[in-house]
């Protein structure tokens, strides 16, 4: 029987539950000293001096650095790591400085201590449509085109029955992984140790060679266990870089890890958006036109632009369509991946505003995402690997009860409560990158299986040994999996849903491999030390037909409002899927349910609010800045449909890890609307934006 | 009463005994230390998590004298002969506790960092319960306590788990409280 397919613990999970798994500052290390970081207190400027005495002062204070005599880092290597090498200041919370101590709490005060002068300058940290400075990026975030143009949308607009024109805006939003960034650095010999929190230690590993202008063999990043990331840990940050100048300038280990309020912006955060959607339909709710402008913001250190329209390209039909994405670079930390960065705010929008189109056509929801389904991507021109939105659509509602739906909106009292439901499409595209993996077979009929894939909590290293067992066709109880070390056969970060995707590609190919070598060992007898192949998947994935790979999904919520206070309870989120195989049920129904909830957060709680003096966030801790607790989630449900597509990799998988979040949140946002006839297109929708909105009882 | 922390010569640290998962430890502490530092860089007990430092996400959870406390906000040198219990001391002698095994199989974790805070919560809370404390979700304040979901949830709300495993941490709570 195979072990794909199959619920299986996670094989980490006795340490998890024991504390014996250990986190990027939790190895033993002789003679450990701590680094505790300084933010700028400044917004934009120079540092005029730095005044380390007060700090030095302190017992147990080794050492203060600062771009005055921290050692020196290759320049052009990624402009967000150039730390401690110049005065500049180009954000509030920059870090520019790091105190090194003996214990943790002399490094705090001393960090407390240091005295800094900044020449300020005038400063810019405000989104807005009006901002003087928009400007069009060469590309947007991976790489696709910044603007897209088919057909004649102003003609097609124009023409249509009826049509829609609304702009919805979210706030900036904050990663917050329950591990903040951390790492432990160690100098051995002109060689680099870290253990880092990171979602891929084999670029870490890259640049962590570039900015020390070493060979990349004499670098090695360790990430066993990390405690989640969602984005924010996707590269090389600022932690791993200055833990080894710390740990160069004292010539000792030094631990550094960030405050929960240091990880509010300088690890980068998913920008706020402004995006205005037009549609365009007939009386029927058939979609001829569409169009998705996004605005977004950058920082002056380093361009990023969320790729927030690109999921209006390939989603919905609409014969004339245009996207853009447009951005502001403002005097703010840079923004960063956060969980689905572009389809989930985009389709945050997208998916609202098909709702307020269902609602002006009189059609249902879910039927008129039906009606809007297309055969070919819309954006590409290429057919798809294979596309079951509207089987989600179909068997979601099923699932949900949805068919005795009444649309009208602000009607449904239990008691004191507003009732409304929601309904929202979903979809990611289904990625694989290049990767490689060993395989050893020993004498005693064990299997070692290795690869630097990372599991940040996804269940790779679980779904990895799965896969393994079937490739290999060997119990998996005797297959051995070691991932999470830049000693292991090279492998891409945890991100863009194509961890599990992309690894288990090189992990099937190194093991078939393995096994033919076996076939052919004469008496099958393996050699004293082993045997072993390694696999890289480089040439494959090159190969790869030019298809349109995505996942699908569609999202369904049941929302009450108390009628007096505004207040917002979930009763229910059922999400259904199309994902490929799923390698791991369990596991995979942990990551849906869990982004599913991550959009519950962004709809209802998560809210980055600046402080326009400084351009900085005002809410920077887990008390003021609101994510999901465990009331806050009642009833939740993630089902998938059987899916077997043969365009993706040799597993199947299509990846799970940001799907549950796009389109919930638009989903959520539509059964508010359902329940009390307020549309709130500015998220989160808190009960002061209901209040004075909401149907009188 | 219980002896007081004696201060040291320097003026910046005191000299405490602490009873940590059953073993006494004589240790002389910077006064600024947390109990969440003690355990994690004086006695390499690094289970106890540090998610905020701030008493805000709860991961740092430990039992002190068999009360859920966030070990965070607790100066260590406040604490002279008191008992503590960390998530490396909730396991029985034989292997994983049964709450411990409910979390593995229910799947209620993902990245695993809020959970020894989640345990040493849901260790206390479930005490709490059976000492019949109410919560803001208990509708008769002089009857037994109900273990339903909506306590469950209630109880375990301050702590924090961004992965979002709050259903299966729920259930694996509820499977653990009736096997007790």
């Amino acid at each position: 029987m195979s072990a794909v397919g199959r619920e299986h613990p996670r094989l980490e999970g006795p340490d998890k539950v024991t504390g014996a798994a250990r986190y990027a500052v939790e190895y033993p290390v002789d003679g450990v000293a701590y680094g505790w970081v300084v933010p700028a207190a400044a917004t934009r400027g120079r540092i005029t001096r730095v005044d380390v005495a007060p700090a030095l002062a302190v017992p147990g204070v080794l050492d203060v650095l600062h771009h005055g005599n921290a050692p020196r880092l290759t320049p052009g290597v990624d402009d967000t790591l150039f730390l401690l090498q110049e005065p500049t200041v180009h954000y509030r919370g920059e870090y520019v400085a790091v105190v090194v101590a003996d214990s943790l709490e002399a490094a705090r005060e001393g960090a407390r201590l240091v005295r800094i002068d900044y020449d300020t300058q005038p400063h810019s940290t405000v989104l807005s449509e009006h901002h003087p400075g928009l400007y069009r990026p060469d590309t947007v975030n991976p790489g696709y085109p910044t603007d897209t143009t088919d057909g004649d949308f102003d003609a097609g607009f124009a023409a249509a029955e009826v049509r829609l024109d609304a702009t919805y805006r979210t706030p900036a939003y904050h990663n917050n992984p329950m591990e903040p960034h951390a790492t432990t650095a160690q100098w051995r010999n002109g060689r680099l140790l870290v253990h880092d929190s990171t979602q891929g230690s084999t670029p870490v590993q890259a640049t962590l060679a570039q900015l020390f202008g070493l060979p990349p063999e004499a670098v090695r990043v360790v990430a066993e266990h990390v405690g989640g990331g969602f984005g924010s840990k996707g590269a090389a940050k600022a932690p791993v870089v200055l833990a080894a100048l710390a740990a160069r300038q004292v010539d000792r280990p030094v631990r550094l890890a960030l405050t929960r309020q240091q990880l509010f912006g300088p690890l980068g955060y998913r920008t706020p958006t402004i995006q205005r959607v037009r549609l365009g339909a007939d009386a029927d709710g058939r979609i001829a036109a569409i169009c998705h402008d996004a605005i977004s913001q950058t920082s002056g250190v380093h361009e990023f632009a969320e790729q927030t329209a690109v999921y209006t390209r390939s989603m919905y039909a609409g014969r004339h369509r245009r996207t853009t994405h447009r951005l502001a670079r403002l005097d703010v930390p840079t923004p960063f991946w956060m969980r689905a960065p572009g389809e989930c705010p985009g389709a945050y929008a997208l998916e609202s505003a098909l709702d307020e189109l269902a609602s002006a056509c009189g059609v249902d929801p879910v039927e008129l995402r039906i009606r809007n389904d297309v055969t070919v991507d819309p954006d590409s021109g290429q057919p798809f690997s294979s596309r079951n939105l509207v089987a989600c659509l179909r068997e979601g509602a099923r699932r949900f009860d949805w068919a005795d739906r009444d649309p009208t909106p602000g009607v449904r009292r239990l008691g004191r409560w507003l009732i409304g439901t929601g309904v929202a499409g979903s979809s990611y595209p289904a990625r694989s990158r290049a990767a490689a993996a060993a395989a050893t077979a020993a004498p005693d009929g064990t299997f070692e299986v290795r690869i630097n894939a990372t599991d940040i909590g996804t269940g790779a290293r679980t779904a990895l040994w799965q896969v393994a067992a079937d490739a290999l066709e060997v119990p998996a109880d005797r297959i051995t999996i070691r991932i999470g070390d830049s000693d292991l056969p090279p492998a891409g970060v945890a991100g863009g849903s194509m961890g599990t995707a992309s690894w288990s590609w090189a992990v099937i190919r190194a093991c078939q491999g393995l096994r033919d070598r076996l076939r052919h060992v004469p008496g099958a007898a393996v050699p004293a030390d082993g045997l072993t192949v390694e696999a890289s998947t480089a040439d494959e994935v090159r190969a790869q037909r030019p298809l349109a790979r995505y996942a699908y999904g569609a999202h369904f919520v049941q929302v009450r409002v108390d009628a007096d206070t505004g207040e917002i309870r979930v009763d229910r989120m059922l999400g259904m899927f199309a994902v490929g195989r799923v390698v791991n049920p369990s596991t995979a129904r942990s990551q849906l349910i869990g982004g599913m909830t991550m959009g519950l957060s962004m709809a209802l709680h998560e809210e980055g609010l600046l402080d326009e003096r400084y351009g900085d966030w005002v809410n920077h801790d887990l008390a003021t800045y609101h994510v999901s607790a465990c009331a806050d989630i009642e009833r939740i449900e993630a089902y998938w449909l059987p899916e077997e597509d043969p365009e993706l990799n040799p597993a199947g998988v299509k990846g799970i890890g940001e799907i549950g979040i796009v389109g919930s949140a638009a989903a959520v946002a539509n059964a508010v609307h359902h329940a009390t006839g307020v549309r709130v297109r500015d998220l989160p929708i808190r009960l002061d934006k209901l209040l004075d909105r909401l149907p009188a009882g | 009463m219980r002896e007081s922390a004696k201060p040291t010569e320097d003026g910046w640290s005191s000299t405490v005994t602490l009873t940590v998962n059953g073993t006494g430890h004589n240790l002389t502490l910077d006064n600024r230390t947390t109990l969440l530092d003690a355990l994690r860089e004086r006695l390499a007990l690094t289970g106890s998590k540090k998610g905020c430092d701030h008493g805000q996400c709860g991961s740092c959870t430990v039992l002190l004298d068999g009360r859920r406390v966030k070990s965070c906000l607790i100066l260590a040198v406040t604490l002279d002969g008191r008992t503590v219990v960390t998530v490396e001391g909730l396991a029985d002698p034989t292997g994983l506790s049964p709450l411990q095994a409910a979390f593995v199989a229910h799947d209620a974790f993902q990245c695993g960092y809020c959970t020894p805070g989640q345990l040493c919560s849901a260790r206390g809370m479930l005490d709490e319960v059976a000492r019949g404390w109410p919560s803001a979700v208990t509708g008769d304040l002089t009857a037994p306590v109900e273990l339903t979901d909506a306590e469950v949830r209630e109880r375990m709300s301050g702590n924090l788990c961004r992965c979002a495993a709050y259903p299966n941490i729920v259930a694996a709570i509820r499977d653990a409280a009736a096997a007790r």
